[in-house]
Parts: C-alpha cells; sequence; structure tokens
C-alpha cells in the first residue's frame, strides 16, 4: 500500500469515527485540528486504525505519536512486517 | 438495530458508536423507558458506558450515566459523594477487576494470613454493598473477578493458596453466595467474558497501562452487552417464546421429501449429534420458562412425524403451539402470539433460511430474528444472544410452560360450551384477592415491569417501591391470584390506588393477558370497592393512559362503571366511580377467599 493510499483510507477512518464527512487530514494534522479528538476518542481512533490495517502500535509508539504524519508512517511501517 | 443484535461486529461498533447513537436516537420515534444508572469503576468506564448505551437504547432504554472518576468506586459509594447521593441512581453497576485486588497472597504467606487476606478483600465489599443497599435501595450489579494475567506457580497457581488463581476463585465463590443471599443482587460475569474471549487478549497489558482500561478495548462491546442483558431482564424486556423451524433447524433435511426415517437426528451421523444437543439445549430452556413453539411450511400430519422417531429429544408436548402450514411465517408469527396472549415481540425466531428470517424480520417488527449460522453454531449463538437472560427463578418460571398448555386445553374445553358462563363456571376458578404481602412482592414488582397490554397507567416499579407502598399505610393494594381445575395461575393482577382523605387514586391496575376473559378484573373491581368502603373512601378516581400496546383498556374503566370525567389532546383520560349505597357484585364465576382449612 503507498502513502497515498493510506492517507486515503485513513482519511475515511478520521470520517466514520468522528461522525464529519468533511474532514481531511495531511502529516501536520494534530488532535487540536479536529473536533472531538479528545483522549477518549484518540483511544477508538488508534483501535480502529489497527483494525483497518491489520496492525498493532506498540505502546511507545502510541505515546511518542506527534501527528497524523507519524501515525501514517508507523501504518507503513506496520504493515510491513 | 441489526448492528447491535447478537452475534454483533464488536470494532464496527466501536468505530460507528457517534453515528450509531444518532441513528437510534432519530429512527425511534416512540417513547424510552429512563433510567439513572451509576457506574462505579476500579478503572477506566468511559467506553464501557458508551456502549453500555447503545446496547440498552436497542433495548428501548434510555439511560443517563454518573460515572466515578477512576479507580473512585469504593470511595464513591462508601463516603456519598455528593454528585452521586443527588444523581439518585435506580441501577447502581460495580465494574471492578483482578486489577482491583490489592491484597494478593505472598509465597512466604501461611494459610492463616491468606485466609485473612482473602476475608478483608470480600468484606471491604461487603460493606460496600450494605452501605449502597441502605442508601439507594436499588438494583446492585456487580462484576466477578478475571483469571489474573499471569501465573506464578505456573498450572500449580491453580491449586495452591499461594496462587492468584485460586485466591481469584475463592473471592468469587464467595461473592457468588453473598449474590444468592441477597435480593436485589447480581453477578456480572467478566470472569466468563474474559475466558470465552481469550483471557490473553482480553487482559493485554498495553489497554491498563496507556488507558487504565482493565480488559481491552476491542472486548468492552461483549462486557456492556452482558451488563445490557442484565439490566434488560431486570426491566422485564426479556423475550418469552422461541419459534422454531423444522427443517435444517431443528434437524438435518426435509422432512417432506426425505420421510423420518432419514432425518438426521439422533446418535449415527456427526450433524444428527449437532441437532440432538441442539434440541436437549431447547427443551433445557423450558426450565427457565421459554415456551417453544414450531413455524414451519410443512404438512402438519407430515411434520409432526418428526417428533415420532424415537431418537427425537423434543416431543409434541414439548411445544405451546404448533403451526405447521403453508401460510407466510410472519403471518403464522402472529397467530401464534395471538394464540398466546402475547405480543409478537417476545418471540425471538429461528430459522436456517435466511429468506424466511427476512420475511419474519419485514412482517414482525420487534421480534428476534437472528443470523444463526450453521447448524453447529445455532446452540452458542442462541445461548450468548441473551434473549431469556435470567435474574430470578421462581417456581413459576418453571411451570410457565405448564401453564400455557393449560390454557390451550381450557381453550379446547371452550368449544364444548354453547354458553361462555356456563364455560366459566366449569372451569371451578378460584380466587385470592388480598393487600400485598410478603411473598409475592417480588412477583408484583416483576408484573409491574412486564405487564403492557393490561396495564391502564403503566407505572414501572421496583420491589423496593413496592414494599414501601405496602408499608406506608397512604395505600390500598391488592394482589390477585386465580386457580381453577386446570391449574394455578398464580398472582395475575396488581391494584395500587393512593388514599387522598375520601378519595382514592389508582396509580396502577394490571392484569397479565393469560386470564383474559375470565372476569378476574370484575373480582378485582368487587374487592376494591369492598376494601374502599371499610376505609371510609366515596370516590375511586381511575386513570388510562394510552401507549401503543394497551389499545385493549382504552375503555375499561367505563365497564366498570366509571364514569369519563376529562380527557386531554393526548387520549389520557381519568374517570370517577362514586361507590353507591348499595354495590352489586359484577363477578358470579370466581369464588374469591374462600376460607381454607
Amino acid at each position: 500500500m503507498s502513502r497515498e493510499e493510506v492517507f486515503e483510507k485513513l482519511t475515511e477512518i478520521f470520517r466514520e469515527v468522528f461522525d464529519d464527512e468533511t474532514i481531511t487530514i495531511s502529516d501536520t494534522t494534530v488532535a487540536g485540528d479536529i473536533e472531538g479528538w479528545d483522549s477518549l476518542m484518540h483511544i477508538t481512533l488508534i483501535g480502529t486504525v489497527e483494525d483497518e490495517f491489520d496492525m498493532k502500535f506498540a505502546m511507545k509508539d502510541v505515546v511518542g505519536m506527534k501527528n497524523v504524519g507519524e501515525m501514517v508512517q508507523l501504518i507503513l511501517e506496520g504493515m510491513d512486517s | 438495530m441489526r448492528e447491535l443484535e447478537y452475534p454483533f461486529h464488536a470494532e464496527w461498533i466501536i468505530k460507528k458508536k457517534k453515528s450509531l447513537k444518532r441513528q437510534i436516537l432519530t429512527d425511534r420515534s416512540g417513547s424510552f423507558l429512563e433510567k439513572r444508572i451509576a457506574i462505579l469503576g476500579g478503572s477506566t468506564t468511559d467506553e464501557i458506558k458508551n456502549m453500555l448505551e447503545l446496547f440498552l437504547l436497542n433495548y428501548g432504554i434510555q439511560a443517563s450515566f454518573y460515572e466515578s472518576e477512576y479507580n473512585q468506586y469504593y470511595e464513591d459509594g462508601m463516603f456519598d459523594n455528593p454528585k452521586l447521593v443527588e444523581f439518585a441512581p435506580e441501577i447502581l453497576y460495580i465494574h471492578t477487576s483482578s486489577r482491583n485486588i490489592t491484597e494478593w497472597p505472598q509465597v512466604a504467606d501461611s494459610e492463616e494470613i491468606i485466609n485473612q487476606k482473602l476475608e478483608a478483600e470480600f468484606q471491604k465489599y461487603v460493606g460496600l454493598w450494605e452501605h449502597l443497599e441502605e442508601k439507594y435501595h436499588c438494583p446492585i450489579i456487580q462484576n466477578n473477578f478475571e483469571l489474573p494475567f499471569y501465573r506464578l506457580l505456573g498450572n500449580q497457581d491453580a491449586c495452591f493458596s499461594q496462587g492468584k488463581v485460586n485466591f481469584v476463585s475463592r473471592l468469587n465463590l464467595k461473592f457468588y453466595e453473598y449474590a444468592r443471599e441477597h435480593q436485589n443482587f447480581y453477578i456480572h460475569d467478566i470472569h466468563y467474558e474474559a475466558a470465552s474471549y481469550g483471557l490473553e487478549r482480553w487482559s493485554a497489558p498495553f489497554y491498563w497501562h496507556m488507558y487504565k482500561y482493565a480488559m481491552c478495548v476491542p472486548a468492552i462491546p461483549y462486557t456492556a452487552y452482558n451488563v445490557a442483558l442484565i439490566i434488560k431482564s431486570l426491566l422485564g424486556k426479556n423475550k418469552k417464546v422461541l419459534a422454531l423451524d423444522l427443517d435444517n433447524t431443528l434437524w438435518g433435511g426435509v422432512i417432506g421429501d426425505d420421510g423420518a426415517e432419514n432425518i438426521e437426528i439422533g446418535q449415527e451421523t456427526s450433524l444428527g449429534q449437532t441437532y440432538s444437543e441442539f434440541q436437549k439445549y431447547l427443551k433445557e430452556l423450558k426450565q427457565i420458562g421459554v415456551l417453544l413453539t414450531v413455524v414451519s411450511k410443512n404438512n402438519e400430519d407430515t411434520a409432526k412425524t418428526g417428533f415420532g422417531r424415537e431418537d427425537s429429544v423434543l416431543s409434541l408436548e414439548d411445544f405451546t403451539v404448533f403451526m405447521a402450514n403453508w401460510e407466510p411465517k410472519d403471518r403464522n408469527l402472529v397467530l401464534s402470539a395471538e394464540e398466546l396472549n402475547l405480543l409478537p415481540e417476545a418471540f425471538v425466531f429461528v430459522d436456517d433460511n435466511p429468506a424466511e428470517r427476512e420475511i419474519v424480520r419485514q412482517g414482525v417488527p420487534g421480534a428476534a430474528v437472528p443470523e444463526i449460522g450453521e447448524a453447529e453454531q445455532y446452540l452458542q449463538i442462541l445461548d450468548k444472544a441473551g434473549y431469556f437472560e435470567v435474574t430470578e427463578l421462581s417456581a413459576d418460571d418453571q411451570n410457565r410452560s405448564e401453564m400455557y398448555r393449560a390454557n390451550a386445553e381450557r381453550n379446547r374445553a371452550k368449544a364444548q360450551f354453547a354458553d361462555y358462563k356456563e364455560y366459566l363456571l366449569s372451569l371451578e376458578m378460584k380466587g385470592t384477592i388480598r393487600p400485598f404481602e410478603a411473598d409475592y412482592m417480588a412477583r408484583i414488582a416483576q408484573l409491574s415491569n412486564k405487564s403492557n397490554q393490561f396495564n391502564l397507567t403503566t407505572k414501572r416499579y421496583t420491589q423496593t417501591e413496592i414494599e414501601a407502598i405496602a408499608d406506608s399505610g397512604h395505600y390500598i393494594t391488592l394482589y390477585g391470584k386465580l386457580e381453577d381445575k386446570f391449574g394455578d395461575n398464580g398472582v395475575v393482577s396488581v391494584i395500587i390506588g393512593e388514599i387522598k382523605e375520601k378519595e382514592l387514586h389508582l396509580d396502577l391496575w394490571l392484569m397479565s393477558c393469560r386470564v383474559l376473559k375470565r372476569d378476574m378484573e370484575y373480582a378485582m373491581m368487587d374487592e376494591l370497592v369492598e376494601v374502599s368502603k371499610k376505609q371510609g373512601i366515596s370516590d375511586i378516581f381511575g386513570y388510562y393512559y394510552p401507549t401503543p400496546k394497551n389499545a385493549m383498556v382504552a375503555d375499561f374503566f367505563a365497564l366498570q362503571g366509571f364514569q369519563k370525567i376529562r380527557e386531554d389532546e393526548k387520549g389520557n383520560t381519568e374517570w370517577k366511580f362514586s361507590i353507591p349505597e348499595k354495590y352489586e357484585q359484577k363477578n358470579n364465576v370466581i369464588k374469591v377467599n374462600e376460607r381454607r382449612n
């Protein structure tokens, strides 16, 4: 899966989880940019990403994740392994 | 909503929780039953609350929630957090887990020390439960403990008293003993759920250390579903009837084509064994009061030969209604419901054929129609769906099938009489109508939560409320039992009236549809008038509040001789009955309150 394809699928996930069809994301998107992205929804988001991409984040990765770009990078690495 | 019916897709529900909630609240124009539920957690509970909320909405229950701060279950409950007191919970759910056990046994501990630790852990909970019961008088749902996520002593962790596995098992047994001895206290079995889900995945430490969830997030829908099952059962929303297809549902093969001798049932083949085990499970369901009926596309005579086989586990007597014909199944289901005086939504329809399932789903809204999978999955899917979740076991449950069968016999007897009154007299009915008594409080509360059709106000009461009303002295209360030559129907009717000087205002008048058209309502009226007279009441006020289900009693008070004095735009009506000097008894077919020797 290419970086663009991951972005496309991730956008779908964001829209579903936050129940908002207008959401767009980029490498620099952070929690503060999206309405409703609090610590609780973050758990839902992480779980859904793991489920949809069939991969698992390590705890250290979730803790260190700074923005959507880093999430995409981890997804790409996670799917490789 | 299909997505929230078992078997569900847990991850999908978590992902879509926002839009699911929005959809349910907009789709369902009907009224929800509102309940205040406090979740006292030993770990994070947000997602548990979210999932519980969805499953309850799907049962027609709209909950408002109180959540304790993280791991404040004990302090909140024990020391009366003012917010909790103000919230006034109607149901308490204590969500604790093995992560909350503080005094684990150590390898060097003596038996005596370990026993003390066990007792200390247990007594901490007992103190909390007793305080909550005294303070809130409402049902308490308490998690048991899941197995620990590692075993220091390996296999012997289960058996040595120093083992955590052993400690948890003993603590659980103490919880169960307490639950058996206390009413209004229910165990939520996360131990079984964790095992069923897979303990290793369930207690993945990631979720504890990251979010302080005691279980993995994808398992939360399963645990919340089980809490919802207990709550809907307590609120009288269990299903009552299992309507079963025959071919490829109760046996393998098509009896009309293959003949009774060639269908798969019994011990000869793997598939035959599977169907036998399923039939055995269905027979066991009868013990908890589930009614079994047949809805099959077959010739009736041919269909019945399937139960004539020696190796058939179920026999014809196990079914309260047997519908084998070529009519559409949704129609047959509605007819079965009419025959049993039950609502079609009390039914669970089990059929291997997806097309038949769809017809029933469309034609009988409210009935449960599970995707039951392959023959070897039927039993577990039905079992886990929890349609008949048990919260109390009463003799009434075990006899229910018998009572409905007796009703069918009455119906046959009725056909022999030209005159209806003659038929009623032939039943040799005996009624007991008395103020609420200790033995029947649970049944009275159960009826107030279950009765929908013959129910004038549809007010729901907990057992604690019923007991308080019986004790207060400001109410006239009556329960009615009815037996006849075919059997005892148990408590079937309840009246609660509030005394306001010389007036009596009827808060509740209900009757089980099991005894419709037996004149029991007139016997209740006679007794109500008699008791009211003795209390110096001059006027009785009745109230009818229409719901989608209680149209059958819209004119009930008129039949009893009340005058309508008010009606509002919603159809709510108010009625008045002035007790005459000479009241003429309305019932003359039931012998009421005979002296027993």
